[in-house]
């Protein structure tokens, strides 16, 4: 019988590129020691296990460190590729696609939720804001036709482009709190709003997910953060 | 090769970007249509089938296209894992060393390079070599962990981070060439300077990467267009 893995999570629960880890570990039924880290006032472990960037999320395996969470979410479907479903697709051109529509996220959406919460005046962050529904726009077409008329992006259950997508879905809600914008629109983008819906009632989303209070808790830490940076330079 | 499979790289020859699929496929002894693509009159072909980014390279193989260099790269790996040298190593934690730094290239490498290229001030180009030498100082620390005393990022042969980092060699040289500045100086990162020069003498390499005059012919008249375009619109 194959003893418990030493696996430890370095994590800060709101943050996106987290939640897509932890749900993945989720996914896998991998069980694994997690530790939130204070991004203000990094922790020696964070520090050590990553020297490059300094950032979370980081798994630690057998004392060996993986950073940056799309390395990350491949390694755990590589690691335990006997348990539970795969997380990637099998197929080389899907698992291209796949790749491609996270890179994607990456790039877009979570720079233009920082960019929408960072910005200094009203044009600025009108100006993220319509890069958000870009964004969605894009996200729509990519569902229709990754889908295939099924209930995720990866079909019948949730794979890793739900998961690069659904782990964003709180931050979303952050700026719905904030600045009353609905990014995930039943109007604009129906397909994503439906897929949404069923996205934040899987076991994954629900276990991991945190409240959106507490996301708005941390944006409004990290604005304080930013504003009194530029008032010291 | 399988009969069967047709494989066109959409692509421009001074791209970087390019290069590295064309390494990609030469390394794994693959042979492809080379499509030169006019980037400022885009083919009906590029744009359908990059309609996110309308950008190259894209590998079309029997009709269906790939975007993204390093996600066109693990692609050629996976979906032609039979034929020639595998480009990830076979065991997990390798290959998410080898995707991190892969990543690291583009985010920390070519980002702040590029910027300093396209610099419209000194301050804006020497911010962009700052930050340049101080991922080239990263990856010289990177090659001397990943290589474990062998000649490559990917250890005995050459892998994801070589072909990476590699397709930028023409580049390097034609910088040197420009403004007599060596990205990659013996001195400081002895081990990337060694890389280089064992790199560029692969058969692969050669067949892929620009040659070098050329690259700084082109450079150099873009830096004059860009410089033309400045003064014309401080002269309105």
């Amino acid at each position: 019988m194959a003893a418990k893995p030493d696996l430890k999570l370095l994590g800060m629960s709101v943050s996106p590129f987290v939640i897509r880890v932890r749900m993945a570990l989720h996914m896998k039924g991998v069980s694994h020691e997690y530790i939130e880290q204070d991004l203000f006032n990094k922790s020696e472990l964070l520090l050590e296990s990553s020297p490059v960037e300094k950032k979370v999320p980081v798994l630690i395996h057998d004392g060996k460190p993986v950073c940056d969470s799309p390395a990350i979410v491949q390694y755990i479907d590589e690691v335990w590729a006997a348990t539970g479903p795969p997380i990637l697709p099998a197929d080389p051109y899907e698992r291209a696609v796949a790749r491609f529509w996270t890179a994607y996220v990456d790039d877009k959406l979570f720079p233009a939720y920082v960019g929408t919460a960072k910005a200094a005046t009203e044009e600025e962050r009108t100006q993220q804001i319509n890069e958000m529904f870009a964004v969605m726009g894009q996200l729509e077409e990519a569902f229709a036709q990754c889908s295939n008329g099924k209930a995720f992006f990866a079909g019948d259950s949730i794979g890793n482009l739900d998961i690069a997508v659904g782990c964003n879905l709180l931050l979303l809600e952050v700026l719905r709190s904030m600045y009353g914008v609905e990014f995930v629109d039943t109007g604009r983008t129906p397909l994503l709003a439906a897929w949404a819906k069923r996205f934040g009632e899987t076991d994954a989303a629900r276990e991991v997910v945190p409240d959106v209070h507490v996301a708005v808790e941390y944006a409004k830490k990290r604005q304080a953060y930013w504003a009194a940076a530029a008032a010291t330079k | 090769m399988a009969g069967g499979d047709d494989l066109k790289l959409l692509g421009a020859w001074a791209s970087p970007f390019v290069t590295r699929v064309k390494l990609a496929l030469n390394f794994k002894g693959l042979s492809f249509e080379d499509v030169e693509e006019d980037l400022s009159n885009k083919s009906e072909l590029l744009l359908s089938s990059n309609p996110v980014h309308k950008k190259v390279p894209v590998l079309v193989h029997n009709g269906k296209p790939i975007c993204e260099s390093v996600i066109i790269v693990q692609y050629i790996d996976e979906a032609f894992a039979g034929i020639g040298p595998a480009l990830l190593p076979s065991d997990p934690y390798e290959r998410a060393i080898a995707r991190f730094w892969a990543a690291y290239v583009d985010d920390k490498l070519v980002a702040p390079w590029v910027q300093s290229l396209r610099a419209k001030t000194e301050e804006e180009k020497s911010e962009g070599l700052k930050q340049t030498f101080a991922a080239v100082e990263t990856l010289e620390g990177a090659l001397r962990e990943c290589s474990k005393g062998e000649g490559y990022f990917g250890g005995e042969t050459v892998g994801l981070v070589d072909i990476s980092l590699g397709s930028l060699l023409s580049w390097l040289n034609a910088t040197e060439v420009i403004s007599g500045t060596k990205i990659f100086d013996p001195v400081k990162t002895p081990l990337l300077a060694a890389w280089m020069e064992r790199f560029s003498k692969l058969d692969a390499a050669k067949a892929a990467l620009p040659e070098v005059d050329r690259v700084v012919e082109f450079a150099k008249k873009r830096q004059a267009q860009a410089a033309a375009a400045a003064a014309a619109s401080e002269t309105k």
